[in-house]
């Protein structure tokens, strides 16, 4: 089996009187893609946020890449190889398509208290975020201000940045929201040939998507864990049919 | 030929050679004038620093006139004279300053940033007015620092290029900041932080070491008031004081290199010659000037989002 990258174990958290996250253990390995399913409430998100660090479980344990990461801020489990894409796009919309992966590199490359040096020349930083563009179909688009991309090549440019970190493992918030059929086709194309580099949690609405990228499923139900199991033992899982499945197929 | 470049160009040329022009006219007085516009501006770059490229609007920048005056004062009224000594330690204290107002309000946002700022400045300001061994309220009269041998301050012409000299060092270091690695982390935790974060930057760390730099360089202002004057008093750092530092950045453009030297001219010009003008058209009315400037201001927030700079032509970069 694949080394464990991401794992939680038995995390908690309430808000006021809701259990949003009940004793949830889940495991993310090297080169596959673990997708998080769930009707709308489950706690999906919650779950993401103590994964990403803007969340503070109230107990249990985050390990990623072999350390409790549980009380590290966000931005330094970012530096260790924990990437994430957003459920709602978020680019810095009046820098250009390259300024935005540059600065994903950037961030990546060490500090940044450097203060005289032109950074928007510097090729150690625009190259790799040239090619990282490339990578995702964005190349002839990338001196556009960020603005100007459709929602669809700002969701890709999203997927650079992240991409531009080499991140160890992705979390992908819902990246197929309000993409087109065909749009979708083409990132489901593009994350299946990511697997190689790091391990991906998949949050998703869009059940082909699931099924047709997924290696594992998890899925949350009030916050506690259904059941996990490849695509095949989830689809016969009568009470995942029953709570989740049944009323979307 | 962009218009800006022609602009800013013939601007800094006129003030390159300012003392000559007003010896020339016979105008001793608009030195002074274009001393303290000089002074402004490198007060008002400093705080377009941390609002402009920051995105963090600070109404406490006053308080680093006061500091980094009443760093040269207190210390030129205990005798220490020496400007190599009164300077840095004028700098260092103000960067002190910055960092301890800083490592608080910026943990912080939006006007709740802006109240803590504030009360800091506020804090500074009452401070100074308590310090009865220096002044107290009426404020301190001093000897300008010394820098023997090398330039002497009560030289009004000397004292404006030493002036001009740290401005145009500022612009200079400002353009090379603006497009640094370090400009860039700012500038995009300004656009959206919750990305900045996610790309693994802690921004923290990055607005607190560009609000340090600010109150340096608004440090560095104040020991230049403090020196124009020869003069410290807590009115340096009302938070009067810290609006018109707003505003000087907002009617330049905020984030615009040279937006704070058009706002400081425009600002210190209608508070000169229109008080005047008024009072030509009527005596007394000059007492009012802010009720043609104050609509001005709103003409320039409706219709000119990008101050006076945005009239210059669309802006690269």
């Amino acid at each position: 089996m694949a080394e464990v990258l991401l794992s939680t174990d038995r995390l908690v958290k309430r808000f006021g009187g809701l259990l949003a996250t009940d004793t949830v253990s889940i495991e993310v390995r090297a080169g596959e893609i673990h997708a998080l399913i769930g009707p709308n409430g489950a706690g999906k998100t919650t779950l993401l946020g103590q994964l990403t660090g803007h969340l503070t479980p109230d107990s249990g344990h985050i390990h990623f890449a072999g350390r409790d990461v549980s009380r590290l801020p966000a931005h330094a489990r970012v530096r260790l190889g924990l990437g994430r894409s957003f459920q709602i796009t978020s680019v810095l919309r009046e820098f250009t398509a390259l300024d935005n992966v540059a600065l994903a590199v950037q961030a990546h490359a060490g500090h940044s208290f450097r203060f005289l040096g032109d950074a928007r020349r510097d090729p150690a930083l625009r190259d790799p975020a040239r090619r990282g563009l490339e990578a995702v179909g964005l190349g002839p688009r990338a001196d556009l201000p960020a603005s100007a991309l459709s929602h669809g090549e700002q969701r890709q440019l999203e997927i650079a940045m992240a991409l531009a970190g080499v991140p160890r493992v992705l979390l992908l918030d819902e990246p197929m929201a309000g993409m087109g059929a065909e749009e979708s086709q083409l990132l489901v194309g593009f994350l299946r040939g990511l697997k190689q580099r790091c391990g991906m949690l998949l949050i998703e609405h869009d059940m082909d998507a699931v099924f047709a990228l997924a290696d594992r499923i998890t899925v949350l139900v009030y916050g506690r864990v259904l059941a996990t199991g490849t695509p095949e033992d989830i689809r016969g899982n009568p009470e995942v049919r029953q709570a989740y499945l049944g009323e979307a197929a | 030929m962009n218009p800006r470049i022609v602009v800013t160009g013939l601007l800094l040329a006129l003030f390159a050679i300012l003392p000559l022009l007003t010896q020339a006219v016979g105008q001793p007085y608009l030195l002074s004038v274009g001393t303290r516009v000089v002074i402004w501006t490198i007060a008002a770059v400093s705080l377009n620093m941390i609002l402009g490229y920051g995105g963090l609007v600070s109404f406490g920048h006053a308080a680093f006139f006061g500091i980094g005056g009443y760093a040269v004062g207190i210390l030129a009224a205990e005798g220490v004279q020496s400007g190599w000594l009164q300077w840095p330690v004028a700098l260092l204290a103000s960067a002190a300053w910055a960092a301890a107002v800083g490592a608080l309000s910026l943990r912080t946002r939006g006007v709740y940033f802006l109240m803590i700022t504030l009360a800091f400045a506020q804090l500074v300001y009452y401070l100074s007015s308590g310090l009865e061994a220096y002044g107290g309220d009426d404020g301190l009269n001093i000897s300008r620092s010394r820098f023997t041998g090398l330039i002497d301050l009560r030289d009004k012409a000397a004292f404006y290029w030493l002036c001009f000299a740290a401005l145009a060092a500022t612009l200079w270091f400002c353009s090379r900041l603006a497009n640094s690695r370090f400009g860039l982390v700012l500038r995009g935790a300004r656009s959206n932080e919750l990305r900045m974060t996610a790309l693994g930057f802690p921004v923290f760390r990055y607005r607190l070491a560009a609000f340090t730099m600010s109150g340096a360089l608004g440090g560095l202002s104040g020991i230049l008031l403090a020196n124009e004057g020869a003069y410290v008093s807590p009115a340096m750092m009302s938070w009067m004081k810290s609006g018109d530092l707003i505003v000087i950045v907002v009617l330049g453009g905020i984030g615009a290199l040279f937006g704070p030297l058009y706002g400081a001219i425009v600002f210190f010009a209608v508070e000169e010659f229109l008080k005047p003008l008024l009072d030509l058209l009527h005596k007394g009315w000059g007492e009012y000037w802010q009720i043609v400037f104050g609509p001005l201001l709103v003409v320039i927030a409706l219709y000119a989002r990008g101050g006076i700079d945005s009239l210059l032509g669309r802006r690269h970069g």
